[in-house]
């Protein structure tokens, strides 16, 4: 009977804002619709067909109603002026990005005498300039290492610092508490204070002979072009990813029920067991955060990857590639630039908007803890 | 529990605990003590004491280089922050496409650095170009150049963290302010202000710290040009190190002093603003 009551109410609560906004004829029209599908969805309730699904569906309804008060709120003069002039920021903030888009389809002497032309018969040269400019700099393998040295150093960090993490807050003992405190003082530290001896550390030990010690049996993955300096550059991700990455699963681990775990080690697992198959999961959302932070931090960075992987055309990822093009002093082909910074900002634009949900959460995130 | 999990040091924290040693730790120790050697590779370092401080103190380019980066945080700080809280305070009424807006906003903070550098090159140099000048002619162009870069970058992220402190303040307080018959100003001021500061906090910090270490859009922007005028801190460090043969001590010294001004003003600021956020 409660559910009714609430129905009926929720109805009269739209009339009433029916009645406010009746100068919007599109508004009321929409309305009248969700009245008529309400008294349909109530008949088949009072008739007590299919009882539940109905009650999911009167949810549905309510959640429309409300849905719909709150868009069918009309914008007063000051909202319009506030709109009209957020809508010239927004162009404001897209303008450079379409200017670049704009250039890298016009010839070298264009871009740089009438940078806000648009292209037209004279200086249009199609995408001579994307394929001019893929070949200079090698995109497609530097595309490729950017992918692999990403994916795989994201991947490792995520599930090494959780792991870690967890170890750090779960055993508390005088050496965790040290780790804890270096992670935490190592975000402050800016890269160039550890720039030089780290250059000096990634090129001198092998990483691959630090493995084996552990496990003989190790080989190198056949795919990569140039395992050494991949592996190289993925512990060099993980050790300074770490510091921002242990800091915010520690705040998280704190947050998790030890109560959870105990009764899992009780039912017979063991550490191992019960980190994979209780905690992880939990730690999801910050594994997205944690993912998301690092992901863009490593696609975007220059200096780390020019440190320790050679210069030349395999080796080379995308930032590095597209600084390859400045080549030496004043010999800059902006064409050419234009187009490969296209090329370059393609992936992030798509990245952005399949998961810009968690992006902005999570950069938020990221932000309030760190 | 304790001890049955204690015993999985070796998968649990170990390779994190290995490669945090080896690309921080380890560099760090011998960072610190190679600022106090002269060296040409790691292998040959002779301990030299505080030689080379004195040398990074009396190179002008460290010095144009430090005021350079102090006048750009100090101005990109101020005006990201202004732009980013007016932002803020535009989108969130009952404003029609917030999420478009601030998608459109947020979106350059995703770009990397380089990538940044060269497209605010170009465009720079295209208004310009009328007067017959680009980026590199004079140092002052390449200053408001790196200043609207960070803006365009920078200004979307912090909005949304405005958005998010100025969308948990009461309503009842500003409702409460205005039946006292506070003006538009006294409400920011007296109520918004003190409740957004853990917001404030972050918003210093990030663009602060950001700014400071500023490396890849001064890079790809200018690269210092004119001469070194538009070179900051990242960047005269890197070049001391890889330009300059026989100053990589010099380099690493400045480095050291470098850290030591990112933790001040970083622990500084954090200081300052905490005391003033209030507990709501």
């Amino acid at each position: 009977m409660a559910d009714n009551i609430k129905e009926t109410n929720d109805i009269e609560l739209k009339k009433a804002a029916v009645s406010e906004n009746d100068d919007d004829a599109t508004e009321f029209e929409v309305d009248e619709e969700t009245l008529r599908d309400n008294s349909s969805v109530w008949k088949a309730f009072t008739e007590g067909v299919e009882k539940e699904k109905h009650q999911k569906e009167i949810k549905a309804e309510m959640d429309k109603i409300k849905m719909s008060k709150k868009k069918g709120q009309p914008m007063k003069g000051v909202d319009w002026i506030k709109f009209a002039v957020l809508m010239v920021l927004a162009i404001l903030f897209i303008v450079p990005i379409l200017l670049v888009l704009m250039n890298s389809f016009k010839g070298k002497l264009y871009v740089s005498n009438n940078p806000f032309e648009l292209p037209n018969s004279e200086s249009f040269v199609g995408i001579d300039n994307y394929i001019g400019g893929m070949q200079d700099i090698g995109f497609v393998s530097a595309f490729i290492n950017t992918l692999i040295i990403t994916v795989f150093s994201v991947g490792i960090l995520v599930l090494a610092t959780a792991m870690c993490a967890w170890y750090i807050v779960r055993v508390k003992k005088w050496y965790t508490k040290l780790m804890y405190l270096l992670f935490a003082c190592s975000m402050i530290v800016p890269f160039q204070m550890v720039m030089y001896p780290m250059s000096y550390v990634a090129n001198t030990i092998k990483i691959s002979s630090i493995i084996k010690m552990f496990d003989s049996n190790f080989v190198m993955p056949e795919f990569l072009a140039q395992p050494e300096n991949i592996l190289n550059i993925i512990v060099m991700y993980l050790g300074f990813g770490a510091g921002l990455s242990v800091f915010m699963f520690a705040g998280f681990v704190k947050s998790v029920p030890v109560e959870i775990e105990e009764a899992a080690m009780i039912d017979g697992c063991g550490p191992i067991k019960t980190f994979f198959m209780i905690d992880l999961p939990i730690m999801k959302p910050s594994a997205i955060t944690v993912a998301i932070l690092n992901a863009m931090w490593i696609w975007n960075d220059y200096l780390l990857p020019t440190l320790i992987l050679p210069n030349d055309e395999k080796s080379r990822t995308l930032p590095m590639a597209i600084q390859y093009l400045r080549g030496g002093y004043g010999s800059i082909d902006m064409a050419k630039m234009m187009a490969m910074l296209v090329l370059a900002i393609i992936p992030i634009i798509i990245f952005y908007f399949a998961a810009q949900k968690y992006i902005i959460k999570g950069v938020v995130a990221g932000a309030v803890k760190g | 529990m304790d001890k049955v999990i204690k015993k999985h040091f070796a998968l649990f924290a170990l390779p994190t605990l290995l490669a945090f040693t080896l690309a921080f730790l380890i560099p760090f120790g011998m960072g610190v003590y190679l600022s106090f050697c002269k060296f040409k590779t790691v292998n040959n370092a002779k301990f030299i004491g505080i030689n080379n401080y004195a040398r990074a103190f009396s190179d002008s380019n460290f010095i144009n280089a430090l005021k350079f980066t102090a006048l750009f945080t100090i101005v990109s700080v101020v005006t990201i922050n202004i732009i980013a809280f007016i932002f803020a305070m535009l989108l969130t009424k009952s404003i029609k496409g917030t999420n478009g807006f601030r998608t459109v906003f947020f979106m350059p903070n995703l770009i990397g650095g380089i990538v940044l550098g060269y497209i605010w090159n170009m465009i720079i140099n295209g208004i310009l170009l009328p007067f017959n000048a680009t980026i590199t002619t004079d140092a002052t162009y390449g200053f408001w150049g790196l200043v609207v870069l960070m803006n365009w970058q920078m200004i979307g992220y912090m909005m949304i963290i405005y958005i998010s402190g100025i969308q948990n303040i009461s309503p009842d307080l500003l409702e409460a302010a205005e039946i006292d018959g506070a003006t538009i100003w006294q409400k920011l001021i007296h109520v918004t202000f003190p409740q957004i500061m853990p917001s404030i906090t972050i918003c210093l910090f990030l663009t602060l710290t950001n700014s400071f270490r500023l490396f890849d859009q001064n890079y790809a922007l200018t690269a210092g040009a004119p001469g070194k005028e538009t070179q900051m801190l990242a960047l005269d460090i890197y070049n001391t190190f890889y330009g300059r043969v026989g100053w990589q001590g010099v380099g690493q010294a400045k480095a050291v002093v470098f850290s030591i001004i990112v933790a001040a003003i970083a622990l500084t600021q954090l200081y300052l603003t905490r005391s003033k956020e209030v507990e709501s």
